[in-house]
């Protein structure tokens, strides 16, 4: 019987011809990755073990992009940290201040993560890399630890899940609409301890920035992963990036998946996820009229350069609508860069938004742009649960960055047709 | 292990953040974050409960972020164990790792209810609820996480086998 490419990838990293869904088994890692919140508890762990040196300098990876630049006192204890292990035991991929950007952004743009990796993250959106065709999952700080020490993760092999989308897509529409879509329909345990692969000709067409997008959020459905196929898209992407030698797989026909879902991908509209939960959504065409506060731009969901160029392209010459907070903060120092070169920073200075250094910030509550009891923000980021942007009393709003920027010019939730 | 104590119930899909909120996470000093156990979802969690008491929670417990502090937070508010009907999978993997002992037993969920006196016992693999008189089995562990009970717990075996 035929395997999964999620299958194929653990198999590979397991040593073993093939698995099946429910097997336990032992995966080499080819990276493990941790942040200002969960690497601290990690190396402490780390530390009180014994070891002395990390299993490979070079496949350990400390990014301090949560409560950075610091907000306080206590935040730079937990940065120190990480700087001086990272120090300490010479990791080659530490990023300060100044080159650090968005975990998820970052790590595919410098090429650390490839095609057919086996990667853990001490971060629940560490799922990202699947768009890349990485097998790739979130984990905590004990985990974290264990593969600093040993370069491995006990895994069970997921079941599986096909999501299938023909046709073309409409304008606005991107991945983290389709992803919304899906958390929509199966609930935010749809997937549950499953892996979600995602493909179709609508799949095929989606820019690389897209189906990062779209498979960051595999967790907000419990997905165990997200994962696409590499294509020819995909090698591009890799191209001059990739520090070690990609491995393409791909899913056999005879493959064994718990369940099928197609989509017609030219029915779908923008979506939006209404509060407390992501799986919450309605299409644009049903919001209805929703004051906004602040709209946030940016996050290891939709904080890349084609989410820039879309949000620039709409506010271009246009002023936010009054008392709105418009926050713009580009995922790494490379998208930073090229929002100068082309322009973009103009554009968003010029109608009234800040634009921020990378930081993950006010997407989970944690500085740059908290909420107060009774607002309401409009967020390209991946979560909206109570108290998640700030107060418990506030509420946020999921969308991708074409709705976020009609959302910030209107004052309310607003879709990109309407300019 | 035996624990006895008093149920705090919840709806589906109680999340990290409910847990212990963003704001908190720049610390990881277990006595901080404790703290503000459950605070987001049950404000005066930490006024009402005593240590060995139990928290139970419908599906999907603990979905979110990956943050370690919430079983932490939980283990070292004197929280004894959590039962749910199904728990998100990186909340799971992040309680056995760390010591924190959950059960997901969707028929002992249904058979509890807030304020009841419930006690659960982890060698004969039972909860039973004290208060109706309804007693629950729980299934074992697999034989691969056992033996990473036996070597007391996930970073003792791999520091163990690593050698």
């Amino acid at each position: 019987m035929g395997m999964t490419i999620t299958e194929k990838i653990l198999a590979a990293h397991a040593g073993k011809k093939e698995v099946r869904p429910g097997d336990l088994i032992w995966a080499k890692l080819d990276i493990a990755l941790g942040n200002d919140i969960t690497a601290p508890i990690a190396i402490s762990e780390f530390r009180n073990s014994g070891a002395g040196k990390v299993w490979d300098k070079n496949k350990v990876v400390l990014v301090p992009d949560h409560f950075t630049p610091n907000k306080d006192i206590m935040s730079a204890e937990q940065s120190k940290i990480l700087r001086d292990f990272s120090r300490e035991q010479k990791l080659k991929f530490y990023f300060e201040v100044g080159e650090v950007g968005v975990e998820h952004a970052l790590l595919p743009e410098k090429g650390i993560v490839t095609s057919g990796d086996a990667v853990i993250g001490a971060d629940s959106h560490t799922c990202t890399y699947g768009a890349l065709g990485a097998f790739s999952t979130g984990v905590g700080s004990t985990d974290l630890a264990a593969a600093m020490i040993s370069g491995k993760v006990w895994l069970k092999v997921p079941e599986a899940m096909k999501f299938v989308f023909e046709g073309k897509l409409s304008k606005w529409v991107s991945g983290k609409d389709l992803i919304l879509k899906i958390i929509g329909d199966i609930g935010v345990d749809g997937a549950l301890y499953r892996s979600m692969e995602f493909t179709g000709e609508a799949i095929r067409s989606l820019s690389m920035e897209s189906r990062l997008s779209m498979c960051n959020m595999a967790i907000e459905a419990g997905g165990k992963n997200g994962i696409i196929e590499p294509d020819e898209i995909t090698k591009r992407y890799l191209k001059g990036r990739s520090i070690r030698k990609p491995v393409f797989y791909s899913s056999d026909k005879d493959a064994k998946y718990v369940s099928v879902t197609e989509y017609d991908a030219s029915k779908l509209e923008p979506m939006v996820a209404f509060p407390h939960l992501p799986s919450n959504t309605r299409p644009i065409s049903k919001v209805g009229k929703v004051r906004i506060d602040q709209v946030v731009i940016g996050s290891c969901t939709n904080g890349r350069i084609e989410d820039m160029r879309i949000a620039a392209k709409l506010m271009k010459g246009k002023k936010v609508a009054p008392y709105v907070r418009t926050l713009i903060i580009p995922a790494t120092q490379a998208i930073f860069k090229q929002m100068i070169k082309e322009g973009l920073m103009e554009v968003f200075v010029d109608c009234g938004a800040a634009v921020s250094t990378p930081t993950c910030g006010p997407c989970l509550g944690g500085h740059m742009g908290i909420l107060a009891a009774g607002e309401r923000a409009l967020a390209t980021t991946n979560r909206n649960f109570v108290g998640r942007m700030g107060s418990p009393k506030a509420e946020v709003y999921l969308a991708n960055p074409a709705v976020a920027a009609a959302t910030a010019i209107f004052g309310r939730i607003a879709s990109p047709e309407e300019l | 292990m035996i624990f006895t104590g008093k149920v705090f119930k919840y709806r589906d899909d109680v999340n990290t953040d409910e847990i212990i909120p963003a704001r908190y996470l720049n610390t990881s000093d277990p006595k901080e974050l404790a703290k503000h156990t459950m605070e987001d979802i049950d404000k005066d969690f930490m006024k009402k409960m005593k240590p060995g008491d139990i928290i139970v929670g419908e599906k999907n417990f603990g979905c979110g972020s990956s943050r370690e502090h919430a079983p932490i937070a939980i283990k070292e508010a004197g929280v004894s164990c959590v039962i749910a009907k199904s728990f998100a999978r990186i909340f799971y993997r992040n309680s056995f790792n760390m010591g924190l002992p959950i059960l997901e037993n969707p028929k002992a969920v249904d058979g509890i209810s807030s304020g009841d006196l419930v006690e659960v016992d982890t060698v004969k693999g039972e909860i039973r609820n004290k208060t109706t008189g309804k007693t629950f089995a729980v299934a074992p562990y697999p034989v691969f996480m056992q033996e990473l009970i036996k070597a007391g717990g996930l970073i003792k075996y791999v520091a163990k086998n690593n050698r």
